[in-house]
């Protein structure tokens, strides 16, 4: 019913575009002048008016009905039944809602399958219902338009606008879904607060959010969950700098070598070559990290004498690093081929040799461009996630050997938030202050990085 | 000839300072040798693992497809098949051949083969009803135990408690070798399965379409809203603190990482709407929104790249703003935009983070049909993979990375082709 309405409400719209066309070349023949606007702008803006609004107003629609039928069911549970937390009133509404749509498991209540029963009735009337509303708004909307179409209606500029709110509305969601992020962790985070005070969350060092479901289960000491965020920090802050000591040297030397030394031609090829890297998903990297590269250092660690983890902060660390090379390397390349050529000629007209000229020269012209590419690369860093979740384990050590499994941010996010979930727990709403947290952090880095670009950007022009 | 003092300085230094430099430049080679060699690596030990992934070994057995035991409602449905006999069928099949008679001996012969063979009995007779009531020889999976014996991760000079397969079992492995019924061959599994705890079984076929579903629906919000937004923020919009905020909120959008995505989705749309999870749709949603700034980014990049004189010109002839720019300058910018897209699209093929939040990380064996059925993706499908033990499972896991490289290279030269055929400069 509803690919239906959707169907017939685009063909009264191509049937309205013919029609407005139609009719403002009628009038221009009787009256034998010629229009404002093209005759195509004519059949266009009766057609939008009748497809746009109402299609927008059926999804609108297929979006909310169900949480209205979720209220109207909540309505009808029969009085004796206990429910118990807001997780199982989820589920009863879901096995109601499976055996409308005739996915039957077991031997359903009676309730139930009454309460079914209506669901598929309303279902079959508010489809009827919003599909009858939506033609018959096409046909007003569109006829109402069409009422407009005359010789000295002004059709392209009325058509323009439309594509024009039609525009701003686009550029507008891009500022909807920051708002959403930001309000819809920030929300959360608040309700987190209220229950861990949020000094014992940004100066704890333990972090143990596991013994709360223990504790329900009867298993466990209640209120022994912890939530200091440090050991994630810690963590988080090791593997970046394992990544950064690894990516920083490679990259900026392949940056200077590409853009110095390296005839036109090699670079062609090795440029690519080093932005695969970057191309390659990170759960891929994951993989590599944590079945060649975490065996390989535990083995090498073991033939030396150290004890290394089977899941280090090294192994995640080191391959991260690889991971980000070309992040370093792509933008130093930039900012080095920036420094003007005139720099260059004249240090080298004084006498210095090539290395020289870069290291005193061209290195310290780029150094605001490098140290923003690296500050990305830190964000970069901090921000992933799968390497960490497959390769760093999830054990929160607060430790900074890089022999040791540490934790990150991210895959405490990823292991509390996988799996399902209630969200009244201080668990899941601890996910959500870590990634303010993380927001925060990745936000003043980038606002840092662009500050430095900005700030020295036009030094040498 | 007498040298100056700053002569000899200057001669005196030149040996070390071509050293320094000799050295300098060794050091770039070293460290683009490095990064080379961290790429090779990678790929060659994904293939190394994966490209045995793509096989694997079968037996062939005769079997007896009486009409009766296989199809006893006789009308060929699925439940039909589903009651019959099947496996009764292929273990007395195997027990003949290997002439199993003590309880330990059968238990052994019939660990052998797949457990999903009986599918495979009902999915031949399925498709070819005519060979019914005769003796067919049908093509079976062997247990992902049995694959690795004859892969040689098994070996038979370890002690048998020590491995996972006991030596009646290997004994009859080989005799099955000897006989020659044991072949290696491409995975029909691979490609044709879904989701499964059984390593032989496992495919992706159900992840690569959920993957194709996020997919559209990512491209299908992304791409209007992107290119939109661009054409509004580069051609239309007044500079002031408005439109400021916009772009500033664009470019903290593509620095948020992308775990947070998955955060938002799970708070939005399955918290506060109800949506259910594990669905492309709302998959397709978050890496939209993950992969917008990089389209409008992209997008804009394009526009700007088309010289003002094309609208001057346009607007010289009596175009209005709107049609200079819905008439020339976007068809013009359509190749970046394009190209932008595909990169935005391959980089959301890749993700997997955000999509473990929204529940598509859960073992889900049916292939999804449409948007709102439960589904995963290939890269998710891969995480939990990587999970499994099995060795069966390493190949076949890196068989799908395999798979996934291919797509994203498939997708980048598509941008680069794009890039260089379509796009003019002026």
């Amino acid at each position: 019913m509803i690919p239906a309405t959707y169907i017939v409400t685009t063909l009264i719209g191509i049937f309205l575009f013919f029609l407005g066309k139609n009719r403002i070349k009628n009038i221009c023949m009787n009256e034998n002048k010629k229009p404002h606007s093209l005759n195509i702008y004519h059949g266009l803006f009766p057609a939008i008016l009748s497809i746009v609004p109402p299609l927008i107003l059926l999804s609108l629609w297929i979006i909310c009905d169900d949480v209205i039928f979720d209220q109207m069911l909540k309505n009808r549970l029969p009085n004796n039944l206990i429910i118990e937390g807001k997780q199982t009133f989820l589920i009863l509404l879901a096995a109601i809602n499976n055996i409308a749509d005739g996915i039957i498991v077991g031997e359903p209540e009676r309730w139930m399958m009454d309460l079914a029963q209506k669901l598929i009735i309303w279902r079959g009337h508010s489809d009827s219902l919003i599909s009858i509303i939506t033609i018959i708004c096409s046909f007003a909307f569109g006829l109402y338009a069409l009422s407009f179409v005359k010789i000295d209606f002004r059709a392209r500029n009325a058509v323009e606008k439309l594509i024009m709110i039609g525009l701003i509305i686009c550029s507008l969601i891009a500022i909807i879904t920051t708002i959403g992020i930001i309000f819809s962790v920030i929300f959360e985070s608040i309700r987190f607060f209220k229950l861990v005070p949020i000094y014992e969350f940004l100066t704890g060092l333990t972090w143990n959010p596991e013994f709360e479901g223990a504790a329900r289960a009867g298993s466990g000491q209640a209120g022994l969950s912890t939530y200091g965020s440090i050991p994630l920090f810690v963590g988080t802050f090791l593997i970046s700098i394992i990544a950064l000591s690894v990516s920083v040297p490679v990259g900026l030397l392949s940056a200077v070598y590409l853009s110095e030394y390296a005839t036109k031609k090699i670079r062609g090829i090795f440029k690519p070559l080093l932005e695969i890297l970057a191309g390659v998903p990170t759960v891929v990297y994951g993989f590599f990290a944590a079945l060649t590269i975490a065996p390989f250092f535990r083995e090498t660690g073991g033939l030396i004498g150290l004890d290394v983890a089977s899941e280090s902060a090294l192994a995640a660390g080191f391959v991260m690093g690889i991971m980000i090379i070309p992040f370093v390397s792509s933008l130093s390349d930039d900012v080095i081929r920036a420094v003007p050529q005139s720099l260059r000629d004249a240090a080298l007209g004084l006498g210095s040799t090539k290395s020289e000229t870069i290291k005193k020269v061209v290195l310290p012209a780029a150094l605001p461009g490098i140290v923003a590419s690296i500050i990305l690369a830190v964000s970069r860093a901090v921000g992933e996630t799968m390497i960490v979740v497959m390769a760093a384990g999830l054990a929160a050590n607060l430790s900074l050997n890089p022999l040791d499994a540490v934790t990150t941010v991210t895959a405490q996010i990823v292991t509390i938030l996988v799996g399902d979930q209630e969200f009244e727990s201080a668990k899941t709403l601890s996910a959500f202050a870590l990634a303010l947290t993380l927001i925060i952090i990745t936000l003043i880095l980038n606002f840092f990085a662009l500050q430095i670009v900005k700030k020295y950007r036009e030094k040498y022009d | 000839m007498a040298q100056t003092r700053t002569e000899k300085i200057v001669i005196d230094g030149l040996k070390a300072r071509q050293t320094k430099e000799r050295n300098f430049k060794f050091f770039g080679i070293f460290a683009v040798a490095l990064a080379i060699a961290f790429l090779a690596i990678l790929l060659i030990s994904i293939c190394s693992k994966g490209l045995p992934g793509f096989f694997q070994y079968y037996a062939t057995f005769e079997v007896e497809l009486t009409r009766e035991r296989i199809d006893p409602r006789g009308d060929m449905s699925d439940q039909s098949l589903f009651e019959g006999e099947a496996k009764k069928i292929i273990n007395e099949a195997v027990l003949e051949f290997t002439g199993a008679k003590k309880r330990n001996e059968k238990k052994a012969a019939r660990s052998l083969l797949s457990n999903g063979s009986d599918l495979r009995l009902v999915n031949f007779v399925q498709k070819n009803t005519d060979k019914v009531n005769s003796r067919q020889k049908i093509k079976f999976a062997l247990d992902d135990d049995a694959d690795s014996f004859f892969r040689g991760y098994i070996k038979k000079q370890t002690p048998e408690k020590q491995r996972r397969l006991n030596d009646i079992e290997i004994n009859y492995l080989e005799k099955m070798n000897e006989a020659g019924i044991i072949t290696y061959e491409i995975s029909d599994y691979l490609f044709f399965g879904s989701a499964s705890r059984n390593a032989e079984m496992a495919g992706i076929k159900g992840a690569f379409i959920g993957s194709m579903l996020t997919l559209a629906v990512c491209f299908l919000i992304a791409f209007p809203l992107g290119v939109a937004t661009a054409v509004y923020l580069e051609e239309f919009a007044p500079k002031n603190k408005f439109t400021e905020l916009i772009e500033i909120n664009i470019n903290n959008l593509a620095a948020v990482p992308s775990v947070v995505f998955g955060i938002l989705g799970l708070a939005i749309f399955i918290n506060l709407f109800g949506m259910p999870r594990s669905i492309p749709l709302i998959g397709g949603l978050v890496l939209a929104l993950m992969t917008l700034p990089t389209i409008i980014i992209s997008s804009r990049a394009a526009i700007k790249a088309v010289p003002p004189s094309i609208r001057d010109g346009a607007l010289a002839i009596g175009a209005s703003k709107m049609q200079a720019t819905m008439h020339h300058v976007v068809p013009l910018a359509i190749p970046g935009m394009l190209t932008g897209t595909i990169i935005g699209m391959a980089q959301a093929l890749g993700e997997t983070a955000p999509l473990l939040m929204i529940g598509m990380v859960a073992f889900i064996v049916d292939i999804p049909g449409s948007i709102t059925d439960p589904g995963t993706v290939l890269p998710v499908q891969i995480f939990m993979w990587a999970d499994f033990a099995e060795r069966m499972f390493v190949h076949k896991t890196s068989a799908a990375i395999i798979i996934l490289l291919l797509f994203l290279m498939i997708m980048n030269g598509g941008a680069v082709w794009l890039r260089r055929k379509l796009e003019r400069r002026w």
